[in-house]
């Protein structure tokens, strides 16, 4: 056992056999689970070290996906962030362009991983739980792509303020079924993904869209996405023959923020900084920052930060965001938290709203809201970075999705 | 009287035992004392309380909602466990076990939890979310208290996984007749009856099996093979529907329910 505290000579040997981060991660699923749990570990054991699997899973990237996603050095945000600087200070701003992956976001690079995966074990129906609907339409649009039925579990009050995203999910062939309970968002489309996949556990793979839930989820959903800081190395490296010198991403369970970061995790003078959703602020109580308003709990399979109450009830997160909106984060991020590898940082729905605006009248791009939690933690950041140094940003999915959630907190009428 | 003689007693009386569920709490913290006495005097052999948790994961919406309620009027953990040790000190005989989820057992640590368990009169606690991979979460805090884990066998759990699931289990042998959750359909009797009989090769401890079961004409079936017989969700709808004043419609269902599975054979 570890005690999360002790630094081991390498962060990227994770998880252990048993699938726990130190004390984080693990399999906490109802009994009818466990058999196929412990069956897709060992065919994803099996597809990794099959030439033929990451054959596939590689085609699929470059040609569907649109891989390898551009690198890009920003240059109105850099000037931006020197304005205020002292001189000599205010990091070089570069992008990690995974909004233009094909569906707008990173999430389409896991369920190309997952559904080979579904294929391979022969599971005929596939289910996912989504927030932001980036997830759904990403799990929607690879169903349809391999031709297997799909059922998006999405919460009620997300279904409303993702309305494009409901549509894009209907025309890709799936069935989005709203969920009534708790507060209608990511946590109870999980728990009812979760109802649906141990009533059908025998034809039925369930696509997690984080990387979280009972092991080996966490670990592969990571592996699927470090595709992203593989590709982010090579290319600053033949671009600019450095390494970053820091690394941003927003985290909601954490995919995005984990597949940038953990190619990096054994270098030692690239820091990260994982941004969470602070909702109205940490002292508001409404936010979904489980690390840092949170503490360590069980839920949805894993072992992780939470946030809760003392009788360890789970609260209702709060964000702007529908894709940050949950009371949970991925496992290896509450080990990298609390081995202080990864520094987390809240920012404000009202910082993201601001970081949005100023992506798209600076740069042209328009971020999501996920994306924009991480752009918000710039102005903190970068200003007190030498200006020879790199902060690289992980603009994990596009905006389009956002702009009636925007023009309604900007008090347009659309 | 000890756990173990507590469970031996209620599996021993040489007919089929009834294990009623009932959500601690539902629909409120003050209205449960009048609905587990309902229980007993219904015929009850054994008393699961449900532990609400927000995310009742494993739970069809009857207990879903009675979850809900119980935590909308206020329910906490030291109310429960005050149910609990009350109950206990009215029913010195009839084992009580505690039935819910990971993070609302395990927030103050295990140990915490096994001791206030102990000393509320818990006989057992299943937790639906700690399967035998994580037995290091709950386990060996329970067993040092001298608290059985009644741990849940499926469809799913085959031959292979079986002696890890009887591993440290104890009091009896819950065995979810279908993959699914609470208060959906029913197994066909021959499914329930191969099973029983397959966990009763490998085991000593008596087996009762639940999920589905809601009259007495099914539970009757399932008593001519099984130890015991779960009812819950159609016991949790009466409090849903009567509220404060459910201990009647309990008490009436637990009695047909108690004639048909102690009759069965």
């Amino acid at each position: 056992m570890t005690d999360g505290k002790s630094i081991p000579n390498t962060l990227r040997d994770q998880p252990d056999e048993r699938g726990h981060f130190g004390q984080f991660g693990g399999r906490y699923v109802a009994e009818t689970l466990m058999p196929l749990i412990l069956e897709l570990e060992t065919e994803y054991r099996k597809a990794k070290d099959d030439p033929s699997f990451q054959a596939e899973f590689d085609d699929l990237l470059e040609h569907y996906v649109g891989r390898p996603s551009p690198l890009y050095f920003a240059p109105r945000l850099t000037e931006e962030m020197r304005k205020g600087a002292p001189s000599g200070k205010g990091a070089q701003i570069w992008f990690k362009r995974e909004e233009l992956n094909h569906t707008g976001a990173h999430k389409i690079n896991n369920c190309i991983g997952q559904i080979l995966l579904a294929i391979r074990m022969g599971k005929t129906r596939i289910i996912a739980e989504t927030g932001a609907g980036q997830h759904g339409v990403a799990t929607a649009t690879v169903c349809a792509r391999f031709g297997l039925p799909c059922v998006i579990y999405m919460g009620a009050t997300d279904v409303e303020r993702q309305q494009p995203n409901v549509f894009r999910m209907k025309l890709l062939g799936a069935e989005v079924v709203p969920v009534h309970s708790g507060a209608k968002t990511l946590k109870d489309s999980m728990n009812e993904a979760l109802r649906d996949w141990v009533a059908n556990v025998h034809d039925t793979f369930y696509i997690i869209g984080t990387a979280a839930g009972p092991h080996p989820y966490p670990e592969l959903v990571r592996d699927f996405q470090s595709v992203i800081g593989r590709e982010a190395r090579e290319q600053l490296l033949s671009r600019t023959g450095k390494l970053p010198d820091l690394l941003l991403a927003a985290v909601g369970g954490g995919s995005n923020a984990i597949g940038l970061f953990h190619p990096f995790l054994d270098d030692p003078d690239v820091q990260m900084v994982g941004v969470e959703a602070a909702g109205h602020g940490i002292e508001s109580g409404q936010h979904a920052a489980s690390l840092t308003g949170g503490g360590p709990g069980i839920l949805h399979g894993n072992k992780t930060y939470l946030l809760q109450d003392e009788d360890g009830q789970i609260t209702e997160a709060h964000s702007i965001s529908a894709g940050l909106d949950y009371p949970g984060i991925g496992p290896e991020h509450s080990w990298l938290h609390e081995s202080g590898r990864v520094r987390y940082m809240p920012i404000t729905d009202n910082e993201a709203l601001e970081a949005f605006q100023q992506c798209c009248k600076l740069e042209g791009i328009i971020p999501a809201l996920e994306s924009a939690h991480a752009l918000a933690a710039l102005p903190k950041i970068a200003p007190e970075m030498d200006e020879d140094q790199i902060l690289l940003v992980n603009v994990s999915g596009r905006g389009d999705k956002d702009i009636f959630t925007v023009a309604e907190h900007l008090g347009v009428e659309l | 009287m000890t756990v173990e003689n507590r469970f031996s007693a209620a599996f021993g009386k040489g007919r089929p035992s009834l294990v009623c569920f009932i959500t601690a709490g539902d629909p409120n913290a003050e209205a449960t004392p009048a609905i587990l006495d309902a229980l007993v005097e219904g015929g009850a052999d054994v008393i699961e309380l449900g532990m609400p948790f927000t995310d009742p994961m494993a739970d069809g919406p009857a207990i879903q909602e009675a979850n809900l309620r119980s935590l909308g009027a206020g329910t906490k953990t030291a109310d429960i466990l005050k149910i609990a040790g009350d109950f206990r000190a009215r029913h010195p005989e009839i084992p009580l076990v505690l039935m819910g989820y990971a993070n609302p057992m395990t927030i103050r640590g295990p140990e915490w939890f096994a001791r206030e368990c102990a000393k509320a009169g818990i006989d057992g606690v299943i937790c639906v979310d700690i399967p035998p991979e994580e037995d290091q979460e709950l386990g060996p805090a329970l067993r040092d208290a001298g608290v059985s884990l009644i741990r849940l066998a499926t469809p799913t759990t085959d031959a292979k996984r079986l002696p890890a699931v009887l591993e440290g289990s104890s009091g009896f042998l819950y065995y979810v007749s279908v993959a699914g959750i609470t208060g959906m359909q029913q197994a066909a009797q021959t499914s329930i009856e191969e099973a029983v009989g397959r966990l009763k090769a490998a085991t000593k401890i008596p087996v009762a099996v639940g999920f589905g079961v809601r009259t007495p004409e099914q539970a009757r079936k399932i008593a001519k093979v099984a130890d015991g017989v779960v009812v819950g969700s159609a016991l949790v709808e009466l409090v849903g529907k009567h509220g404060a004043d459910a201990a009647g419609p309990v008490r009436e269902l637990t009695s047909a329910l108690a004639d048909a599975v102690h009759s069965a054979r």
